[in-house]
């Protein structure tokens, strides 16, 4: 292997770790479903440049796959979802996106010394692919624990899984099988998760999750911001869906 | 030839699964289990005749790559003689007892499969496949508890049982894990090589202890054994109360002496000493039940205490360093495993037959059963004098051997024991007596007297298949304790290949000589002769000498004037004297009279509330701390979806935290 390769691919897998900051950062629903689009790309990028160093054709499928749902499919419906939602402008509250950056930090600096560490003997391609993998995946979830809007989390979702095809085609040797099926699992995820969401809408006028913890017969703490607001639609929504 | 037989009870509860509605699937499974039972049988007899070589087999089940292996000693062939052997009785019972079954669909199915799983553990040679076959048998087991889940507390007591049984399960497990031998093997070949601290060794014994101790019902373990045994049907509670529970000690023989090779002598000390206590507080708890069943239940766990004694007996004298001593504990330890599994067996196939005849349970309600019901009667009365450890039966001679191992406790170096084991030997002393009581007490209230109810007057015979097995059972403990050099010669090969170096003791055909000739012998066939002679001269003397004119009067009422039957003297007066002088300080025992002011047309009443110590002690405050815990965390049963995400999160980058930090 190079060292041209290998950087090629380091630097493919920082931007990755960088869209998913961006991603963090971000708390426009539209913007975040546009940057999730660019991650897919770069996925794909990184992906294809495995394939090449590999010499692993079938991974061009996978690139393939990427781009086609995860940068475009997903992406457009997304965008057309939330415009139907109504809540395409919407800005969301981020619990204070200072904190979420340094934590966000903090996994990265976890993710690489621990994978680093462990795996000190294989192919140093292979362990910075699953330093990043890694880093990306807890990212995914870092953003599915702190936002609040069932849109962002899905995309938090997807981010995570990015993190997870990153890993499997980093690694020599992963069974195309395993690669296909996670590629489609994500679909079907997806689409599961898209009907759900319009199912909770019509439901609770809202796909803000604390409908959900309330219709649960939850108490809501302070910190979990205003509720007020949400709370009377709801309640019209609840006296909807039993006349129905 | 056991694994064969193994396959064919799994064929069989199969069979049952999909038959079991039909009248004549009770005589093919039962039948089957029998004939399947007696090859079993007559293949571990071959083995420990020395006429087949055991072996070990590696099967690819279970894990990958491990397998499962398989494997017949001479130990798991005494056990698996047991087993077996207890296996052909209950089925014959059963083709007979069977037939009053009201949902056959429910024991059917589980009965081939808990006789497979029992047979299972004792042939499993790894940890792996043992542990599986010891859950396999406790579930078993568990759903033929749970026959007639109906039966107000018979799901209490299924609740209690399987709960004690994961808890038994998982302290075998740790007790596995440790013993893991040289190179990370499980198969019990490679964990005999296994280099141990002492520390680990106190441990594994723990851990034994609790698991193979709460499937036998050693104290203070034993509380689901009162509650479990008696809700089965009976032919199952003779399996589970005669048969499972020697699967436990064999699990314990198998650990401790075979895998571990002994222990230290404290150790040796505290099974002594639960061995006892065992011995005691269950005869003590078994005089205090009429629940007929119930009765025969904790009258186990005296017998478990007593092949405890037996076993930790043995582990001192090893560690002592007195072979020849070990061998004569651990024989006599086996021995009375034997014969616990015949009288055991025998007395609840009896009880079986009572609570069928008469439709209770409780002693107060039977009551002059011998004319009704003679054979059984008679077969009752073998299997009590049996396990009331009297002449020229079999409990007798096991006893004996083991009191005659205590003896030579004073050659032991350590004072500890010196001291300690002929208080046990006390122990063991108070509960033959009580034993004695207690089975006078079973016997006289149910068999003599006059009825104290209509059923009871209205009893009948039970079954021939139900008959045999007893009078072959009864016959069986006759045997073994007229002949028991016989039995001993059995067991003196398991005994060798367990202790370096020690001769069991001489098993001769007449007579026994634990130790030396000048020192004590037991001619089981001379007592025999002697009660018999004895006996039959005095009938004839009183034949003879006494007039021959019948006469018959009235009975002496004590003084009341009254002929109820009630006026007998029940299951509960017969033992006040014991339940004053021992069970108000060890059960806490209170009597509670209640008489009405006159004028008041109630009944008076006389009450007795009992407490078991180790489940007020022991099991309360677990389970009020379970509670406790588990409400604490019910908390987590709200959160809201974020909070269950973070949760997860929080916790994974805890555990990739550790893992970086300890690399």
């Amino acid at each position: 292997m190079t060292s041209l390769s290998f950087d090629i691919a380091h630097a493919l897998a920082g931007a990755l770790i960088l869209s998913s900051f961006m991603m963090l950062y971000q708390d426009r629903l539209s913007a975040l479903i546009n940057l999730f689009a660019v991650q897919a790309v770069i996925l794909s990028f990184s992906v294809a440049w495995q394939a090449f160093i590999q010499d692993a054709p079938h991974l061009y499928i996978t690139a393939f796959i990427a781009v086609l749902f995860k940068a475009l499919v997903i992406p457009l419906a997304l965008h057309r979802m939330i415009v139907r939602l109504g809540i395409h402008r919407e800005i969301e509250t981020v619990i204070g996106i200072g904190m979420t950056m340094m934590a966000g930090m903090g996994l990265v600096a976890l993710s690489l010394s621990l994978i680093l560490d462990v795996a000190s003997q294989s192919d140093p391609l292979a362990r910075e692919d699953l330093a990043f993998a890694l880093a990306v995946i807890l990212l995914g979830l870092l953003m599915m624990v702190t936002r609040r809007n069932a849109v962002s989390q899905v995309v938090g979702f997807m981010s995570l899984e990015n993190g997870l095809v990153f890993a499997a085609t980093g690694a020599q040797g992963m069974p195309f099988v395993v690669e296909i099926s996670v590629a489609f699992s994500i679909l079907i995820a997806f689409i599961v998760i898209g009907i759900f969401l319009f199912r909770i809408r019509e439901r609770f006028d809202t796909v803000d999750l604390r409908a959900l913890d309330h219709f649960r017969g939850e108490r809501f703490s302070p910190g979990d911001g205003p509720s007020g607001a949400a709370l009377p639609v709801l309640d019209r929504s609840r006296g909807a869906g039993r006349g129905r | 030839m056991s694994l064969v037989c193994c396959a064919i009870f799994l064929v069989l509860s199969a069979c049952a699964v999909v038959f079991a509605g039909q009248a004549w699937a009770r005589v093919i499974v039962y039948g089957g289990c029998a004939l399947t039972g007696f090859a079993g049988l007559l293949s571990a007899l071959s083995y420990l005749a020395g006429t087949t070589p055991g072996g070990e087999w590696i099967f690819p089940l279970g894990l990958p790559w491990i397998g499962a292996h398989f494997a017949v000693d001479s130990l798991s062939a005494f056990f698996l003689a047991i087993v077996n052997g207890g296996a052909v009785l209950a089925s014959l019972y059963a083709i007979g007892y069977g037939r009053h079954e009201s949902a056959p669909w429910r024991v059917l199915p589980f009965y081939p499969a808990f006789l497979a799983g029992m047979t299972l553990v004792v042939l499993a040679a790894d940890a792996f496949t043992f542990l599986l076959s010891w859950e396999f048998m406790s579930l078993a087991s568990w759903a033929l508890v749970m026959a007639y889940h109906r039966v107000r507390d018979n799901a209490q007591a299924g609740y209690v049982y399987i709960v004690m049984a994961s808890f038994g399960t998982f302290a075998l497990l740790l007790a596995f894990g440790m013993l893991a031998g040289p190179d990370g093997s499980y198969a019990f070949s490679s964990m005999r090589e296994g280099i141990r601290a002492p520390w680990q060794d106190a441990m594994i014994l723990l851990f034994v202890l609790l698991g193979a101790g709460s499937k036998a019902g050693l104290v203070p373990l034993h509380v689901w054994l009162p509650l479990a045994h008696p809700a089965a049907p009976s032919h199952v509670s003779a399996l589970m109360s005669g048969v499972m529970t020697k699967v436990a000690v064999y699990a314990f023989v198998r650990v401790v002496f075979d895998l571990l090779g002994g222990t230290g002598w404290e150790a040796a000390l505290v099974i002594l000493v639960l061995g006892g206590a065992s011995a005691v507080l269950g005869v003590l708890q078994a005089l205090m039940h009429t629940d007929i069943k119930k009765i025969l239940a904790c009258s186990t766990v005296e017998n478990i205490g007593i092949v405890f004694i037996g076993l930790g007996l043995s582990l001192a004298f090893q560690s002592g360093h007195m072979p020849a001593m070990a061998a004569l504990a651990l024989s006599a330890a086996l021995f009375h495993v034997f014969n616990h599994a015949l009288f055991k067996s025998l007395l609840f196939f009896g009880a079986g037959a009572v609570v069928h005849a008469t439709g209770a349970r409780d002693l107060d309600k039977m009551g002059g059963l011998i004319h009704r019901m003679p054979v059984t009667a008679v077969c009752l009365l073998i299997g009590c004098a049996a396990i009331s450890s009297l002449p020229p039966l079999n409990g007798f001679a096991s006893e004996w051997v083991l009191l005659q191992a205590i003896l030579q406790s004073p050659a032991l170096p350590e004072w500890g024991l010196k001291v300690s084991i002929p208080a046990v030997g006390c122990l063991l002393a108070l509960s033959a007596a009580l034993a004695g009581a207690c089975f006078v007490r079973l016997f006289g209230v149910a068999f003599l007297g006059r009825p104290r109810t209509p059923q009871a007057a209205q009893a009948h015979e039970v079954d021939r298949f139900s008959l045999g097995a007893m009078a072959f059972l009864a016959l069986a403990c006759i045997l073994a304790g007229v002949m028991p050099g016989l039995i001993l010669e059995g067991i003196h090969g398991t005994v060798q290949d367990l202790i370096a170096g020690g001769p069991a003791p001489q098993g001769r055909w007449l007579s026994l000589v634990p130790v030396s000739e000048d020192r004590s012998t037991y001619s089981g066939v001379l007592v025999f002769v002697f009660v018999l002679v004895a006996s039959g001269v005095t009938a004839l003397l009183a034949r003879r000498v006494a007039s021959s004119a019948l006469r018959r009067g009235p009975a002496w009422d004590c003084g009341f004037p009254g002929n109820s039957p009630l006026f007998q003297y029940g299951a509960g007066s017969f033992v006040q004297p014991i339940r004053r002088v021992f069970g108000a300080r060890i059960l806490h025992a209170r009597e509670s009279v209640e008489m009405p002011d006159p004028g008041d047309l109630r009944p008076a009443s006389f009450r007795v509330d009992l407490r078991d110590p180790a489940w007020e002690g022991i099991f309360l405050p677990i389970s009020r701390g379970v509670r406790g815990v588990a409400e604490r965390c019910n908390i987590a049963q709200f959160l809201t979806i974020r909070k269950y995400l973070g949760l997860v999160f929080v916790f994974l980058v805890f555990l990739l935290g550790v893992l970086a930090l300890w690399t």
